[in-house]
C-alpha cells in the first residue's frame, strides 16, 4: 500500500506547532486511522471489482458534489498515478452519465445519488446495481468509497474553519 | 408483521440489509481478523457483516468509530450523540437516529431535547451550547456543507472548547459516514 502523507493535514494546511496542530495531535490515533480508511477505499490491496483508477475517479466526483476543489486535485492525482484509460478517467467528468457503457452508468448514478442526498437512496437504487451486474462486496466496496470520502471532506471542512478562528 | 419505520423514534428497529451479509463459514483470515474488533464478540451484526465484504475499510473504520465517540477527553460522550444525531437527521438515517438518540437520553437521563430535536429540528428549544452544537452538525452534513466561520464562531460563544469542537466535527462528519452505509444498504424494520 502506499506510503500517502496525511491527506486532511495537507489539505487543511495545519501548520505544525499552531495550536490547531496540538488540537489535532490530540487526536492522532483518529487521524491516523482516517489515513488508513483512506488508503483501504482507494487503494486497496486487493480491489475487487472496482479498480483503484474507477475508484479515484468517482472520489472526483464525490469532491466535485461537495464543491471541494483541493479533494478534487487529490483525487485527481491519484487518477494520474493509477494510469486511467480515457473511459475510465471520464468518469470523473461530473458532466459524463456513463454513455452507453450499463455499469459505468450505474456507478455514477448510485455514487452521485449518495454522495449528494443519501435520504433519497432506496433498495431499488441497490437492485439497479445488482441489475448492472455488481456483486454485494462490489456494492458495499462502492458504498464504502463513497460514504468514506463524504466523511474525509467534512474533516477537513471543519478543520479549515476551526483554522480560521483566532 | 414488521413494517418499514419511516419517522424518527427512540425505539431502536431491526436493521435488513439488501445485500447478502458475509457469511461466517466462507470469511477470509483477514475478514475474521477485522471482526474480532468489533464491539461485540460474541454475536456479530448483520450490519458488520455486510461492511466485511470491504475488509480494508472495516479493519480501520471499527476502531475510529469507537475512538471518536468513546476515547477520552475532549467533547462529552452525550454530546458527541448529538453530532450524531444532527447528521442522522440531515440524512434521515432513522436507524442511526434512534441509536443515537436513545444513546444520549440513556447518558444523560433526560428525553425533553431528543423529544424537542425530533418534533422541530434546528428550531428545537434547547440550551444555547445543545443548540450550536445541533446547528453545526446540520449545517457540516448538508452537501456541500453549509458550515461557516459564523457557525464556527457561535461554538466558542457557546462555550465550547477547541479540542471539544474538534471532536464534534469528528463525530458529525463520521455519521456523514455511517449514514450512507447504514440508509443506502438496508432498512430499519419495526414490529
Amino acid at each position: 500500500m502506499a506510503e500517502n502523507k496525511d491527506v486532511i493535514a495537507g489539505i487543511v494546511g495545519v501548520e505544525p506547532g499552531s495550536e490547531l496542530a496540538a488540537v489535532v495531535a490530540g487526536r492522532a490515533d483518529i487521524m491516523a486511522l482516517t489515513q488508513q480508511t483512506h488508503d483501504g477505499a482507494l487503494t486497496p490491496v486487493e480491489p475487487g471489482g472496482l479498480s483503484h483508477a474507477e475508484r479515484a475517479a468517482l472520489a472526483c466526483r464525490i469532491a466535485k458534489i461537495n464543491d471541494d476543489k483541493d479533494f478534487e486535485e487529490h483525487f485527481e492525482a491519484l487518477l494520474e498515478k493509477a494510469g486511467a484509460s480515457g473511459d475510465t478517467a471520464r468518469i470523473a467528468d461530473i458532466w459524463f452519465d456513463g454513455g452507453n457503457n450499463a455499469r459505468f452508468k450505474a456507478l455514477i448514478r448510485h455514487v452521485d445519488l449518495v454522495a449528494h442526498a443519501p435520504k433519497d437512496a432506496t433498495r431499488r437504487d441497490i437492485e439497479l446495481l445488482q441489475e448492472a451486474g455488481l456483486t454485494d462486496a462490489d456494492i458495499v466496496r462502492l458504498s464504502e468509497l463513497v460514504a468514506f470520502c463524504s466523511y474525509q471532506i467534512r474533516v477537513a471542512a471543519g478543520l479549515r474553519l476551526m483554522r480560521g478562528l483566532a | 408483521m414488521s413494517k418499514v419505520v419511516h419517522e424518527f423514534t427512540t425505539a431502536i428497529p431491526e436493521w435488513k440489509p439488501y445485500v447478502r451479509p458475509l457469511d461466517l463459514a466462507e470469511a477470509s483470515p483477514a475478514q475474521l481478523e477485522a471482526l474480532k474488533v468489533t464491539p461485540s464478540n460474541t454475536k456479530v451484526s448483520d450490519y458488520v457483516l455486510v461492511l466485511a465484504h470491504d475488509v480494508e475499510t472495516l479493519t480501520h473504520r471499527s476502531p475510529l468509530f469507537n475512538g471518536v465517540m468513546y476515547n477520552k477527553g475532549g467533547l462529552s460522550r452525550a454530546e458527541r450523540e448529538i453530532g450524531a444525531v444532527g447528521a442522522s437527521i440531515v440524512n434521515r438515517c432513522i436507524y442511526c437516529a434512534a441509536v443515537h438518540a436513545s444513546r444520549y437520553n440513556q447518558l444523560t437521563k433526560d428525553e425533553s431535547v431528543i423529544a424537542a430535536i425530533f418534533a422541530d429540528g434546528t428550531e428545537a428549544e434547547i440550551s444555547p451550547r445543545l443548540k450550536a452544537i445541533l446547528d453545526f452538525s446540520v449545517k457540516l452534513s448538508k452537501c456541500p456543507s453549509d458550515a461557516d466561520a459564523s457557525d464556527m464562531q457561535a461554538l466558542v460563544d457557546a462555550g465550547l472548547g477547541k479540542d471539544e469542537i474538534l471532536d464534534l466535527i469528528l463525530s458529525s462528519s463520521l455519521f456523514g459516514w455511517a449514514n450512507r452505509l447504514m440508509h443506502t444498504l438496508g432498512e430499519p424494520l419495526a414490529e
